[in-house]
């Protein structure tokens, strides 16, 4: 694998896609926030990120690169350390005497959040390159207004849609309570600023995933 | 006190192993683990059967030769203590106590409890040492002026014995605690620099080649060493390891 043939490489190109993903949620829920606040705004800035081409053609692919790097990578790491782990497991094994649950099971929070983002693809992502590429509508309007806020409140009218989209966001606050600190370890940071990291990051776990959810119970219950 | 072992018995390496019950009895709360096992042992011994093979040496926690998994932790339920300094009066009378080996690919077991440790030993020997000549023409050690702060963090990681006990309660079978120590130990000294980039892609290659597995932050190997080894460490490492790949 070329310059992720070490151990550490891989851990550092993990955190590395990591906090790219983090501040990525951050511009995401900031957005959604917005369709709380004013829907006419929400409408412009939908329209402008869904047509804009620096937008489409260049933070997109970025973003898709860095979402399936960072599980494939994933993937890749948990399957090499099955096998360091060897044939034999122990018979009795007292994890949490020694570490989080969140971090014991990475894997299988990233999963949950790996399952998600396909049902929010096949929600949001593919009705949109649908209209605009592949109808060609690039206009943005049903009926002679934006559709984006529309849609997004429709959407979200389904308690099926939101109970999933809830239980994502719980996942996704699991994987960020270990995540985010776990990366700046990963990078060779750990000194005097850490502790504030290791805060700043259970915040940031904590606020980002409630906030999404907030916004999912909103357009849910103001339908 | 009574108590249950359940122990992990296996012939040899190319035997299948199980876990075998065993009853011990009269056990003193005074007694160290070791000496329990002895018991244990030469009970076995009386009644014709082959001892539980375990690892010891000098049994006063410094040689890093114990390497038992008791009742799901390295080195026992007790912190900052190896195998050897565990007491019985952390265990109950009535317990039933499981005794494992480490378990991890690059630690094979040899028989028993007994683990091959010798891939620790490869990674030394691919740079855990400094070039020096030992002619008999030795500076004074004054001569270079270390600080305070790096003599002392330098010490804490030297303080390393390489049981392995990071290794056996990862989950992946990491060997980055104690890769980090050792890199650490040099990295601070001025002795160490000058061999420092070389030192650290070697050690990470060769633990790399061992077959442990990639650390994923969860801290229970600084939890269970009995030496108070930290993740510090690790990240240290992860940075030294970084500034070499980016000098080429």
């Amino acid at each position: 694998m070329g310059i992720l043939s070490s151990s550490i490489a891989r851990k550092v190109a993990m955190a590395l896609s990591a906090l790219f993903l983090i501040f990525f949620l951050l511009m995401h829920v900031t957005i959604n926030l917005i369709s709380v606040c004013s829907p006419d705004t929400f409408n412009e800035i939908s329209h402008f990120m869904g047509t804009n081409p620096l937008v489409q053609f260049g933070m997109q692919p970025i973003l898709i690169i860095g979402v399936v790097f960072h599980f494939v990578m994933g993937f890749v790491l948990e399957l090499r350390n099955r096998k360091a782990v060897g044939v034999n497991s122990y018979a009795k094994n007292n994890g949490a005497a020694n570490s989080s649950w969140v971090s014991r099971n990475m894997i299988y929070s990233g999963l949950a959040i790996l399952a998600f983002i396909v049902l929010h693809f096949i929600d949001f992502w593919f009705p949109e390159i649908n209209v605009k590429y592949i109808q060609g509508d690039m206009s943005g309007l049903h009926d002679g207004e934006f559709r984006y806020y529309h849609e997004l409140h429709a959407k979200f009218s389904n308690p099926i849609r939101v109970g999933a989209y809830v239980l994502a966001f719980v996942f996704l606050a699991l994987h960020l309570l270990h995540g985010f600190q776990s990366a700046f370890q990963s990078m060779g940071m750990n000194n005097k600023y850490s502790k504030c990291v290791r805060n700043f990051g259970k915040t940031y776990a904590i606020v980002v995933p409630l906030l999404f959810i907030f916004i999912a119970l909103f357009h849910h219950f103001t339908h | 006190m009574n108590l249950t072992l359940k122990i992990w018995r296996q012939k040899d390496a190319n035997t299948k192993g199980k876990m075998v019950d065993y009853k011990v009895t009269d056990i003193s709360e005074h007694m160290s683990f070791l000496e329990m096992m002895d018991v244990l042992n030469e009970q076995l011994v009386n009644s014709g059967e082959e001892p539980v093979a375990f690892d010891h040496d000098c049994r006063e926690g410094i040689c890093g030769m114990c390497s038992l998994y008791i009742n799901g932790e390295a080195h026992g339920p007790d912190r900052g203590i190896t195998t050897c300094q565990l007491h019985m009066r952390m265990f109950n009378d009535g317990d039933t106590i499981y005794i494992e080996p480490w378990r991890a690919a690059a630690f094979p077991v040899i028989k028993d409890l007994v683990v091959d440790r010798m891939a620790f030993e490869r990674i030394q020997q691919a740079g855990g040492y400094i070039s020096v000549n030992t002619s008999g023409n030795t500076q004074d050690a004054n001569a270079l002026p270390i600080s305070k702060h790096a003599a002392d963090e330098a010490m804490d990681a030297a303080a390393c014995i390489g049981c392995g006990a990071c290794v056996a309660t990862c989950k992946n079978s990491s060997a980055m605690l104690f890769v980090g120590a050792k890199v650490t130990q040099y990295a601070l000294l001025p002795q160490g620099k000058v061999e420092a980039a070389d030192r650290v892609t070697n050690m990470v290659h060769q633990m790399d080649l061992e077959g442990f597995g990639n650390c994923t932050n969860t801290g229970a190997c600084e939890i269970e060493c009995p030496k108070g080894i930290t993740l510090v460490n690790i990240a240290r490492m992860n940075r030294e390891f970084l500034k070499a790949s980016l000098k080429g």
